[in-house]
């Protein structure tokens, strides 16, 4: 030991003695905000959190992430219309990230990988019936199943699947996938059983001694339009023929077949006859801006060939064409006739103008309220007006699409688990929103030149490829990387780094960051410089 | 495949990244980092300086493995860190006299040789020297020019945050025109401090010849690193001068630290770049190029530029040296400058407004 | 060994054998021909494990010294004047940091007007620094101050300033018996550091310290000044024994003994002193030298003991401190306080003016004629040149060829 001076030397590190802490009138917090991607699934995925697994190539628990909250992700990854895409905040900077194709990829690992779900560890012995296996259902069981819970499906059709088999053409979901997908589910123990339409509820509920039921049957009547007809034209409506299409894969339409409509239904029944070899033709009658379809299935639609015939309404089908009238759109968007006419031919008339929900059944059990085309739900717990009967999917009101109708069905069965429980189910409060105004682009921005050609490269093949092919792993995890972490840590060590005072402790991978109150000053580089706005300064208690 | 994908989701800007491989990311990043400048210190709120030093002091420990000793000139970065009876550093570290730091140094390493080689041990102590602007440009000039043309092995690190500070806030030789400092206060004519004065420390330590001179900012941490560790590859004198905020001083936000900063960087206001044996060699480009004005709108030192009254011809004035900057060091397109640049004071005084 | 050689080449070999590893100055005339034989020296190889530094200025000199005595190695600069007060801030420094550095000051006026001849005014400037201020009578003396001076800084923990009058020292070629380095090197260990910059045991020096503990501090340099009184007269034992040589210690006395008049003197006047006393000794006049070695510290006790019961004691001063008197006397008096000593004192020989025995001779005549009526007298003043300029400037004159005490300086002010 060196023989030091008296004050003028000093031992290292004595500094430690000094809390600086106490300086501060400012404290940083950590905050958790909402992504905007996470906020606009409507299955209520954690999006952010299991692109933050894939990024670091962590698949399998990217994956169990990501099925945290939707059990299909292979075939959501193909037939969702990810409106999260459209919040993504890095859409303000270059582009979305993108995140269905993401969501494909960690879906067909898992089948790659025989990944499967967790069985409960504990069962209840409450039974749950679920009535229809379409996304609803299926997402219903998977969630009460994890509650441990005995579920019990009834399918009226001869397979599982629901709208995802019988209504989504195969080239957008190949049905290897839903069965692998739906395979997974029944391993972990809930019983599917098909050919069983129900007539009676309460009966059912009554003699297989279940605890509740959670009602999916979907909309699966088509809509009908009076359309004045010939002999010879066909007027067909599109569940049926896409159900054709999905049982017997080849069926005899015609060859110039006009489709009716403008949604998403629209475009498969159009897309599915052109892979059939017809020249379908969408009758529509607004224009492309008022067009509810997808746009992305529309640009597939139009790239392969598909023609359309806007602000058009068919009048009359005769032998070989149809009678249309041209419209106009209004000042609030509404079509109006013009009176003016032309003959558009035609072997053959889809109508794909929208379905409707069989409400015979349910109208049977008595105090079962119901309003125009749907099963009265409290929006919350998704209980139907009678106890211990639940309802999900398109027979509510609400989005129909597969994905709402996966966040449909885990909401409907926490409904059930918390009456099962003799509990009220409440939704957990939604964290405040990260915006982009939160967030530092200037952190995000540059890629270094030499990958700047991969980026292009994967944003081709993302948008070009995508319901044909896959990402590959390189572009996924290149895709997965490009997430803005938005509201949310990505352990980027900012915070750790640019502390003048050494006052954040890094607790290690995947654990974090602490403030170090006793010396952080609250001079708030850290909540300045976070990329993700998930530091926040809030007035000292004094 | 995991690194083999370069394009991050922060690319190389944050000062860590978990997705990189652990050997690729900043040495702040770790969490095992030397601290060299631990907690407890009493710099101010969000001080630049404290960062800086912790930055470069940090770097060039893991550079030299931990063999480095420290001169420091009398300043705020001496008085924080060692009020008797606290020491906030945690290696060798000696404080002489305001403007002597360069020449401890080299008795430093002088002394390092001579008991390495005494010792038979090829293991030699490095040093850095280091103090603020005005330890450096002004007071501890001679001793530093001497330092750099005897070529002693000294890194000499100045923290430049544009003013006295330490005594409250009077203008140095590294001042920008049009700054209050409570010596060019913002009265008379011409508010804040005169054009056409002020001293361009890096351009005059490569006209030394010496192997290294950099300039460093603490809103590019990767790129302040690389300098710090590669001056250490180097023997002989070396020089690099960090831009370090001061929220006290120029009247920022102590929030704003970094990217008060980032915007000298990205405005052109204050070059980065890094010169080897008096030539020039790397620049660090502009990556989002932006107005002066949202670099000095943060600075109530140049409120009377950025209000209701600011004078638009001088604030034309400033950007102008911006623009001078962009063009004399390439900071936009892919070259580097082949002549020796001009120390914009040239530009001032070449200027009459 | 014995040479005959310039005495700065002497003290270059002093320096040498006490093995510095690091020797730094700048240019200042007397001082230059000592660390231009060390740089000789270790560019030659002659002196290892040394490193010699041409900087930029005598504040980096210091500067440098003070960076290579914190860094662990025995350190070793040399300056003069200008250049001593240049390095000001950085002697302060070193002497609160507790560095053992050795500096020659080779003594020289201080200008303005610029002079660079010999007096103390230099080294004297410095009496408040912290240093030890070791003064020397003769080249032999010097040479074994320095390597004295290693030795006591070392231990004492405090810097040395080896204080030989420029030119007249320095610049004089004598005999001077230069000890083996076996016998430099028994005596002097190689240098083991207190506290030092080492990676392997870090710390900060040089803190900045408040209220709290600044006078314990200053009051713990004090400590070692006065702890320094021993290991000088003990150091200065030990080296005697060594080498035979009479140099070093507090202070010493040349035939002294039964002296009504005591001189006290700095520095190489003591010489020409010598000499001089010798011829008076030989009229019967009894007068005697005490010779002050230590300026800092300064040996009260050694000095009254010196003095004894001496009734009239005369001071030597080639310094002055303005609006003041004397620089040495006061001290003196200080040492001497509650005796019936009569303490005067005399300036002579400023900015090169030669001390000769005529000097001394009438010196210790106006003593003991009673002629030096004030506490100050100016010696060998040009009353003749003087007056060229009083009488034109301002109508006024000092008696020619009269002693200049402070009752002729008040008289030509119109003063009482």
């Amino acid at each position: 030991m060196m023989n030091k001076s008296f004050a003028a030397t000093l031992n290292p590190a004595t500094s430690l003695a000094n809390k600086t802490g106490s300086w501060r009138t400012l404290r940083p917090i950590n905050v958790f905000k909402l992504p905007p991607c996470n906020k606009q699934c409507p299955a209520g995925e954690n999006i952010q959190q299991w692109l933050y697994f894939a990024g670091e190539g962590d698949y399998e628990h990217a994956w169990r992430v990501l099925t945290e909250n939707n059990p299909l992700p292979a075939c959501m990854g193909r037939v969702c219309y990810h409106t999260c895409e459209s919040k993504c905040n890095r859409g303000f900077l270059d582009e979305s990230v993108g995140i269905n194709s993401v969501e494909r990829f960690l879906g067909d690992y898992a089948i790659e990988h025989n990944l499967s779900f967790k069985k409960p560890t504990r069962e209840t012995g409450k039974r749950v019936l679920i009535i229809g296996s379409g996304p609803a259902g299926l997402s219903a069981a998977y969630q009460l199943r994890r509650f441990g819970h005995t579920v019990h499906i009834l399918e009226m059709a001869a397979e599982p699947g629901g709208m995802m088999r019988y209504g989504i053409p195969v080239y957008r979901l190949p049905r290897n996938i839903l069965d692998a997908e739906i395979k997974r589910l029944t391993d972990m123990g809930i019983t599917i059983e098909c050919n069983h339409k129900v007539e009676d509820i309460l009966k059912e509920k009554e003699e297989g001694h279940y605890d509740a039921v959670i009602l999916g049957m979907g909309a699966s009547i088509s809509t009908n339009v009076d359309i004045p007809q010939g002999d010879t034209t066909h007027v067909l409506n599109a569940l049926t023929v896409l159900g054709d299409i999905a049982s017997h894969t080849d069926i005899e339409v015609g060859r110039r077949v006009a489709v009716y409509g403008g949604g998403n239904t629209a475009v498969d029944v159009a897309r599915s006859l052109r892979r059939l070899g017809a020249e379908p033709i969408i009758v529509y009658r607004r224009n492309r801006d008022k067009m509810p379809a997808n746009e992305e299935e529309m640009d597939g639609a139009i790239e392969e060939g598909i023609q359309v015939k806007w602000l058009s309404t068919i009048t009359n089908a005769q032998k070989d064409s149809l009678k249309i009238e041209k419209m106009k759109l209004n000042d609030q968007g509404w079509p109006e006739p013009t009176g003016e006419y032309e003959d558009l031919p035609a072997d053959a008339v889809v109508l794909a103008i929208g379905q409707n929900v069989d409400l015979s059944v349910c109208k049977k059990v008595e105090g079962l309220q119901t309003e125009k085309d749907a099963v009265t739900i409290d929006k919350e717990t998704m209980q139907t007006t009678v106890a211990g009967i639940f309802a999900a999917g398109d027979m509510v009101p609400g989005t129909r699409t597969v994905t709402a109708a996966i966040g449909m069905g885990k909401h409907a069965a926490r409904g059930v688990n918390a009456y099962l429980k003799g509990e009220v189910y409440k939704r957990a409060e939604k964290h405040e929103d990260a915006k982009f105004e939160d967030m530092h682009p200037w952190y995000y921005t540059d890629a270094p030149k030499t990958v700047r050609p991969q980026l292009e490269l994967a944003r081709r093949t993302q948008t070009f490829d995508e319901v044909q092919h896959g990402l590959t792993e390189e572009n996924a995890i290149f895709e997965a990387r490009r997430c803005l972490s938005c509201g949310n840590c990505m352990e980027c060590d900012n915070c750790y780094g640019v502390c003048p005072d050494s006052a954040v402790i890094k607790l290690g991978p995947g654990k974090g960051y602490e403030f170090n109150y006793d010396y952080c000053k609250g001079c708030g580089v850290c909540a300045q410089e976070c990329p993700c706005g998930h530091i926040k300064m809030v007035p000292e208690k004094i | 495949m995991l690194d083999a994908i370069k394009f991050y989701q922060t690319g190389s800007k944050t000062v860590g990244n978990r997705l990189l491989n652990p050997s690729m990311r900043s040495n702040q990043a770790s969490e095992s980092r030397p601290n060299t400048l631990i907690s407890g210190h009493r710099a101010c709120q969000g001080c630049g300086e404290a960062l800086g030093a912790r930055y470069a002091i940090d770097a060039a420990m893991r550079a030299t493995n931990g063999q480095l000793m420290i001169a420091n000139a009398t300043g705020c970065l001496e008085v924080f860190s060692t009020p008797y009876p606290e020491s906030a550093w945690r290696l060798p570290w000696i404080h002489s006299l305001f403007g002597n730091a360069a020449a401890v140094g080299s008795g430093l390493a002088v002394a390092a040789r001579v008991r390495a080689k005494k010792a038979g041990n090829t293991n030699v102590p490095r040093v850095i020297a280091q103090g603020g602007d005005g330890g450096t440009t002004d007071i501890g000039f001679g001793p530093l020019s001497g330092m750099f043309e005897r070529n002693d092995d000294v890194l000499y690190i100045c923290y430049d945050n544009g003013a006295y500070m330490n005594t409250g806030v009077q203008r140095s030789s590294a001042t920008p025109p049009a700054a209050r400092t409570a010596t060019t206060q913002l009265v008379g004519s011409e508010p804040g401090a005169d054009w056409g004065k002020g001293k361009n420390v890096p351009l005059i330590a490569m006209a030394h010849g010496i192997p290294y001179v950099a300039t460093a900012s603490v809103a590019d941490l990767r790129d302040l690193e690389y300098k710090v560790q590669k001056a250490m590859s180097y023997h002989g004198a070396r020089y690099i001068q960090i831009l370090v905020p001061c929220p006290l001083g120029w009247g920022c936000a102590s929030s704003s630290t970094v990217t008060v900063a980032r915007l000298a960087m990205e405005t052109g206001f204050y070059p980065i770049f890094e010169a080897e044996y008096g030539k020039v060699t790397s620049v660090r480009k502009i990556t989002q190029k932006q107005p002066v004005i949202n670099f000095l709108k943060l600075q109530r030192r140049y409120a009377h530029l950025t209000g209701k009254k600011g004078d638009p011809k001088v604030l034309a004035r400033i950007q102008a040296m911006c623009d001078e900057n962009i063009k004399s060091f390439g900071l936009i397109g892919d070259e580097v400058p082949e002549t020796v640049p001009v120390a914009i004071q040239a530009l001032e005084r070449n200027q009459t407004v | 060994m014995l040479k005959q050689i310039e005495g700065s080449l002497g003290i270059a070999e002093a320096v040498a054998l006490c093995r510095p590893g690091a020797v730094c100055a700048y240019p200042i005339s007397p001082q230059t021909h000592i660390v231009e034989n060390v740089g000789k020296f270790v560019k030659e190889g002659k002196l290892q494990d040394c490193e010699f530094v041409n900087v930029e200025s005598e504040f980096s000199a210091m500067s440098v010294s003070i960076g290579a005595s914190a860094g662990g190695v025995r350190t070793y600069t040399a300056t003069a004047s200008q250049g001593l007060l240049y390095m000001v801030e950085g002697i302060y420094n070193a002497s609160g940091l507790g560095l053992p550095i050795v500096m020659t000051v080779a003594s020289r006026a201080i200008g303005a007007p610029i002079n660079i001849w010999n007096d103390h005014s230099d080294s004297l400037s410095q009496r408040d620094s912290g240093w030890l201020q070791l003064f020397c009578e003769s080249n032999q003396d010097a040479l074994d101050t320095h390597i004295m001076a290693f030795k006591i800084a070392e231990e004492v923990g405090l810097p040395v300033m080896v204080c030989m009058d420029g030119f007249v020292l320095t610049h004089a070629f004598e005999r001077l018996d230069i000890p083996s380095q076996e016998q430099i090197d028994s005596f002097l260990p190689e240098y083991q550091p207190k506290e030092f910059l080492d990676p392997k045991e870090p710390i900060s020096m040089g803190a900045m310290v408040g209220p709290e503990a600044f006078t314990e501090l200053r009051f713990l340099i004090q400590r070692k000044m006065e702890k320094a009184l021993d290991v000088i007269e003990r150091v200065t034992k030990e080296y005697r024994e060594l080498t035979g040589h009479h140099s070093g210690g507090l202070l010493d006395c040349y035939r002294c003994e039964d002296a009504e008049l005591k001189l006290i003197i700095l520095g190489s006047s003591v010489g020409t002193a010598k000499d001089e006393v010798d011829r008076l000794r030989d009229q019967g006049i009894k007068v005697g030298i005490i010779s002050l070695k230590s300026y800092r510290p300064f040996p009260y006790a050694k000095l009254r003991e010196a003095i004894g019961d001496c009734k009239k004691v005369v001071c030597l001063e080639r310094s002055f401190s303005y609006g003041a008197r004397g620089i040495i006397c006061p001290e003196v008096k200080r040492a001497m306080e509650g005796t019936d000593c009569d303490i005067r004192t005399t300036v002579a020989g400023l900015g090169g003016r030669a001390i000769f025995g005529s000097t001394i001779n009438k010196i210790v005549h106006a003593s003991l004629e009673g002629k030096l009526k004030d506490e100050i007298t100016w010696i060998d003043m040009d009353t003749k040149l003087l007056n060229s300029y009083l009488k034109d400037a301002e109508g006024v004159t000092v008696p020619e060829d009269a002693l200049v005490d402070d009752s002729v300086l008040k008289a030509t002010v119109g003063h009482a």
